[in-house]
């Protein structure tokens, strides 16, 4: 490891299994495993489930590489379920990792949370003690920075009263006081600005900033704010799927987090690029295209038309396809189904063209993914054959009402109000 | 100061890997944890930590109600209250520290779930408190014993009372050992709980607290004193009350199998520690 690096983290990656894990109860467990050594069939075992499936196992965090220098001020970002905390998990040593290895140096304070071992019946000072402990700190560092602590929190006044007492801001900066007055070398932040007035998650961002300017600590930090990304990192890593899929300057990675770094395309030739690992993949999506456009926005209410180009990679009967859309925050807006709409056998390509009625959509730009689906016969569940990240495209609306959308009111336009008689 | 020590993370933890240098790093955090415990067990109640001492009263009082009167099982002519006092005693303190470690992973999942500190500070703050609402419990015994024994009743302490830290770190121990491992248990297995509590209540009663050693038959004697938690509270109560005896060989039995419970105890621990939290 050398001599400047703080965190180097070699194929880290961590494996979850899906659904219920054993049975819970010892009783259970035993009638499984004693039916086992019968060579007898799992009583427990629901019927028609096979045992081990790849889809049993869940891979939060695929085999990481990545090296964070002293004094970096390191910014995570990735959709929900990109295994961005697992990774804080890993390295704070919640759980420990499935494969590969973590090596830091120094100590690692993390705030996964705000005000972890908080107690409600201990007042602010016992508190900061408690929690500070918690950390890692010993009691005469406390001691020796109690009064810094109490000042950044702005919690003076209250400072000997039970923190159930206490108002949630106050709450917060008390917690976010003793984190930032921490002696540890790296800094862990999971998003625990979020909760803070803007006055106070200002102060501080500067202070994690000044701890890693002027006195040579790692910061890492996990938003979904890119406003407090921006104001706070100097390198920004963007993970989807538990795998690094950008590290470098910040203003790149949020770009491509946004998804408007594919901003303006009219077509994608997907080779092996921008796709999910799904169990069965069934058919390989080639192309995709927007019928007959020089750009992606779309105004008024001119619909969606999508040229999808694929390949059967095996029968396929009663294809079923559901375009996702997400907002530029990668929230969900909605999806559009279409059922039963092919079938075809293997090696055959197809090419069809969707309409898309998109004038419900409020004025913005738009992620969106293909989901080819079916069943393989009517008893069984519904699995995912391909799975693609689709063309984004800009809606644009002439203004409806006098007052104008805004986007805190949400994505879907809905009819006029109508006074009821 | 920078702290340049490299640490390693990694998927396989050695069998005997138990850090206990960096567990003595965070006796702060134990010791504050015992001061959290004790400001708030009794918040908001009327009697407050009188109870530490009300407890033992009221339970030995039924004892001696049950046991000594209805049942009439003898004492050796020792004053029935104080007999029952210190079997009770030393068996909460025992049956607390075993909760208390009983109950490390479950308990404090939420915590645990978001910082890391070693484990163990959770059990060994258990110990420290159990501690002191023993010693509080103890000093009243004591203090209730010299009044007999001024009176003239049948008590005899004696030398062995010097012992009483060792009867304290032996109780402590065993009740702790035997928690850790129900603790890693039942992390996947919650109906042990229930099973762990009634069998908690069934080693009360094959222990010597309600009755003495003279009185169960010779041929069952030996049996009986290989439970480990016996031999402690036979000796106990010989060394306060001069009833009972001190049986050397099963005190040294007692203390292997504390030692070997505990150890295994803490090997369990420290490897469910490391992943329960993605199952709990």
């Amino acid at each position: 490891m050398r001599e400047n690096c703080v965190i180097k983290t070699e194929n880290l990656t961590k494996e979850y299994k899906l659904g219920v894990i054993g049975s819970g109860t010892l009783r259970h467990d035993l009638q499984s495993w004693y039916a086992r050594i019968r060579g007898r069939e799992n009583p427990n075992l629901k019927i028609g489930a096979s045992q081990f499936t790849d889809s049993d196992r869940f891979l939060a965090l695929d085999s990481l590489n990545l090296e964070v220098n002293r004094g970096e001020r390191l910014g995570i970002i990735g959709s929900n379920g990109a295994g961005k905390s697992t990774f804080l998990k890993l390295l704070s040593r919640v759980t420990a990792p499935t494969d590969g290895e973590i090596k830091f140096r120094g100590r690692i304070a993390s705030m996964l949370e705000v005000g972890t071992g908080f107690h409600p019946e201990l007042t602010g000072r016992e508190n900061i003690y408690l929690n500070g402990a918690i950390l890692g700190m010993s009691k005469a560092e406390i001691t020796s920075k109690i009064d810094k602590i109490i000042e950044f929190s702005e919690c003076e006044k209250f400072i000997d009263t039970p923190v159930k007492r206490y108002s949630s801001g106050m709450f917060v900066k008390l917690a976010f006081a003793v984190a930032a007055h921490l002696d540890a070398e790296i800094l862990i932040m999971d998003e625990v600005l979020a909760v803070g007035d803007a006055k106070f998650q200002k102060k501080c961002i500067n202070k994690m900033r000044e701890l890693a300017l002027s006195e040579d600590r790692t910061v890492l930090y996990v938003s979904h704010n890119m406003n407090t990304i921006r104001q706070l990192c100097s390198r920004c890593i963007v993970l989807e799927q538990g795998k690094k899929i950008f590290d470098g300057d910040v203003e790149t990675a949020i770009k491509i987090y946004l998804g408007s770094d594919s901003g303006n395309a009219v077509s994608v030739e997907y080779d092996g690029q921008y796709k999910e690992p799904c169990r069965r993949n069934d058919i390989e999506l080639l192309r995709a295209e927007y019928f007959e456009k020089t750009d992606n926005k779309f105004y008024g209410d001119e619909p969606v038309l999508l040229n999808l180009l694929w390949k059967n990679k095996a029968d396929i009967k009663n294809l079923c396809l559901r375009i996702e859309v997400f907002d530029s925050h990668r929230y969900p807006v909605t999806a559009f189904i279409i059922e039963n709409f092919y079938s075809g056998s293997c090696g055959d390509t197809a090419s069809m063209r969707f309409r898309l009625n998109i004038s419900r959509i409020v004025k913005g730009g738009y992620a969106t993914r293909y989901i080819f689906y079916d069943k393989q016969n009517p008893t069984l569940a519904f699995e995912n054959v391909e799975v693609a990240t689709g063309l984004g495209f800009t809606k644009i609306m002439p203004e409806q009402n006098e007052n104008p959308w805004q986007k805190s009111w949400g994505s879907v336009y809905m009819d006029k109000i109508e006074i009821d008689k | 100061m920078k702290n340049s020590e490299i640490t390693v993370v990694n998927s396989k933890r050695g069998l005997f890997s138990l850090n206990l240098r960096e567990l003595w790093s965070y006796r702060d955090l134990v010791v504050l944890f015992v001061k959290r415990d004790l400001k708030n067990v009794y918040k908001q109640t009327v009697l407050g930590p009188v109870w530490i001492i009300i407890n033992p009263f009221l339970s030995s009082f039924i004892f001696t109600v049950i046991f000594g009167m209805i049942a009439n099982i003898s004492t050796n002519g020792v004053p029935q209250f104080l007999f029952y006092m210190s079997g009770n005693i030393l068996w909460s303190y025992f049956s607390s520290c075993f909760n208390r470690a009983g109950s490390t992973f479950l308990s404090n999942a939420r915590i645990f779930s978001k910082v890391y500190f070693p484990r163990l500070v959770m059990p060994l703050s258990g110990i420290l408190y159990n501690s002191i609402t023993f010693l509080i419990q103890f000093l009243v015994f004591f203090i209730l014993t010299l009044v007999y024994f001024v009176s003239g009743q049948n008590v005899r302490p004696n030398i062995f009372i010097l012992a009483l830290p060792i009867f304290m770190i032996h109780t402590a121990f065993l009740g702790t050992g035997v928690g850790l491992i129900v603790s890693s248990l039942t992390t996947k297995y919650r109906d042990l709980n229930v099973l762990v509590s009634f069998g908690l209540s069934l080693w009360m009663y094959v222990t010597p607290i309600v009755y003495p050693v003279s009185q169960v038959p010779q041929n069952l004697r030996a049996i009986m004193l290989l439970n480990p938690a016996a031999p402690i509270i036979e000796a106990f109560r010989f060394a306060f009350l001069g009833s009972g005896s001190i049986e050397p060989m099963y005190i040294i039995i007692s203390v292997l199998v504390t030692a070997v419970l505990l150890t295994f105890g803490m090997l369990v621990f420290n490897q469910v520690e490391k992943n329960y939290i993605d199952t709990v």
